[in-house]
């Protein structure tokens, strides 16, 4: 018979495990489906699980690392009983409660699991360029992980992608290996944060490419360089690296969910704020998935704990759980 | 980390891998690494359920010697040696019926 829950939380970053700390503690025994193990920022522990120093989560004066900050999460969860299972779920139905959701790849017979609230966060993912060749060669100086690769880039000269704060926390850390990093920006201004700019510009390894774009990823075995365009000049120039980092922003992990929870026009999940509620009753969302704005840590973490309040005083509502309360 | 699993050092790697009668899965990793970490444990699963395939851990970060000579530049990068040669090549964390697959073992 397939296993019911009270709560099922469908992602393991910040706010997943967040929502799982609350529910837990509240006896609501949460079912976490974490993941599967990637390298890409689609993985347990979520985007965290790929950078190195976190500054800005309150509680760690000194600064924590991103992976160890994570596996804190996941070992408070589980303290306070959280099940947690390292498995992708590939399925859901939330046309009718319990909810159903479906784990492998088998998704045609009856569903691994029955839940009466789900709670999604299942976070974002970082995007590639999309350039022919990208694919071929990640891992032979494409890298979709800096704080993976950067080390075997010493004395190297490399190449960012991108303008945001991702992009230049990026470049920052690989400075500390690379012999330069050129950061290679769409348009003559950059969106991250003052205290990022601040540094990077700084930093004098670092060079700024301003409106340029790649064109063109090249090399057989290895990276050899790229073709970058000037989209205000229309020039092309090549550049010769042997790393590139892409950090262009993200798209959120929403697939599953088309035709069954509402979604703005970039594919994030609708909620009802102040509340995490999404357009199924019974079905919460918290984090990334429904944060195109803000994207922290921290306010992730936050909205992890709207989502389990919001659940257990759903459940309290409805009385239909499967354990007293 | 299992008891199984084999730590390699640029000293210990040609001695370990030509010293072996089945197949040698050497894992190139780092402590900084966060899909390493995911994939620590499934190794050290895999370390303990297969007899005759053994599991090495490679630091990087310590052994830049060996990184160089097989030209690892992504990590985590598991490479397959059978008599000593190279058999298979994987890069990145994948679930663990994936990876056994891809491995060959």
């Amino acid at each position: 018979m397939t296993e019911e829950f009270d709560v099922a939380i469908v992602g393991s970053g910040p706010a997943g495990l967040t929502a799982a700390i609350y529910t837990a503690r509240a006896a609501l025994n949460p079912l976490v489906l974490e993941g599967e193990p990637s390298s890409t920022s689609d993985q347990p522990g979520g985007q965290l699980m790929m950078t190195t120093d976190v500054e800005n989560y309150p509680g760690f004066p000194d600064g924590i690392l991103g992976p160890e900050l994570m596996a804190n999460f996941r070992a408070q969860a589980v303290r306070f009983g959280a099940q947690i299972e390292t498995v992708k779920v590939t399925k859901v139905d939330f046309s009718a409660r319990p909810f159903k959701l479906w784990v492998g790849a088998e998704t045609d017979g009856d569903p691994t699991y029955l839940a009466n609230t789900v709670i999604v966060s299942t976070g974002a993912k970082a995007l590639m360029l999309g350039l022919e060749n990208e694919e071929r060669l990640v891992g032979h100086g494409v890298s979709t992980c800096a704080t993976c690769d950067g080390f075997f880039f010493r004395d190297q000269d490399i190449a960012v992608v991108g303008g945001g704060d991702s992009a230049l926390e990026e470049a920052g850390f690989l400075t500390r290996f690379a012999k330069s990093v050129t950061i290679i920006v769409r348009r003559d201004e950059l969106r991250a944060s003052k205290i990022m700019q601040e540094r990077a510009r700084n930093n004098d390894k670092i060079t700024f490419l301003w409106n340029t774009e790649v064109a063109e990823i090249l090399g057989d075995e290895a990276l050899t360089g790229v073709n970058v365009k000037n989209n205000v000049t229309g020039e092309t120039s090549q550049l010769d690296i042997t790393g590139l980092f892409v950090a262009i922003g993200h798209v959120p992990n929403t697939q599953l969910f088309e035709g069954q929870l509402a979604m703005k026009d970039n594919g994030y999940l609708i909620t009802q704020s102040p509340s995490s509620r999404t357009s199924v009753e019974g079905v919460f969302a918290c984090g990334d998935v429904q944060d195109d704005i803000y994207r922290q840590a921290i306010t992730a973490s936050g909205s992890g704990c709207t989502a389990a309040i919001d659940a257990e005083r759903w459940l309290e509502a409805h009385h239909d759980g499967n354990s007293e309360h | 980390m299992s008891e199984n699993v084999v730590t390699l050092t640029d000293a210990t790697f040609d001695e370990v891998i030509n010293g072996a009668t089945g197949p040698v899965v050497v894992d190139f990793w780092a402590d900084w690494c966060g899909p390493c970490k995911q994939i620590a444990p499934i190794l050290d699963e895999i370390a303990d359920e297969k007899e005759d395939v053994t599991i090495a851990k490679l630091d990087v970060d310590a052994n830049s010697a060996s990184s160089l000579r097989f030209q690892v530049r992504s990590i985590p990068t598991l490479i397959v040696f059978r008599d000593g040669e190279v058999d298979k090549r994987v890069q990145g964390a994948m679930p663990k019926d994936r990876l056994v697959a891809e491995l060959g073992i």
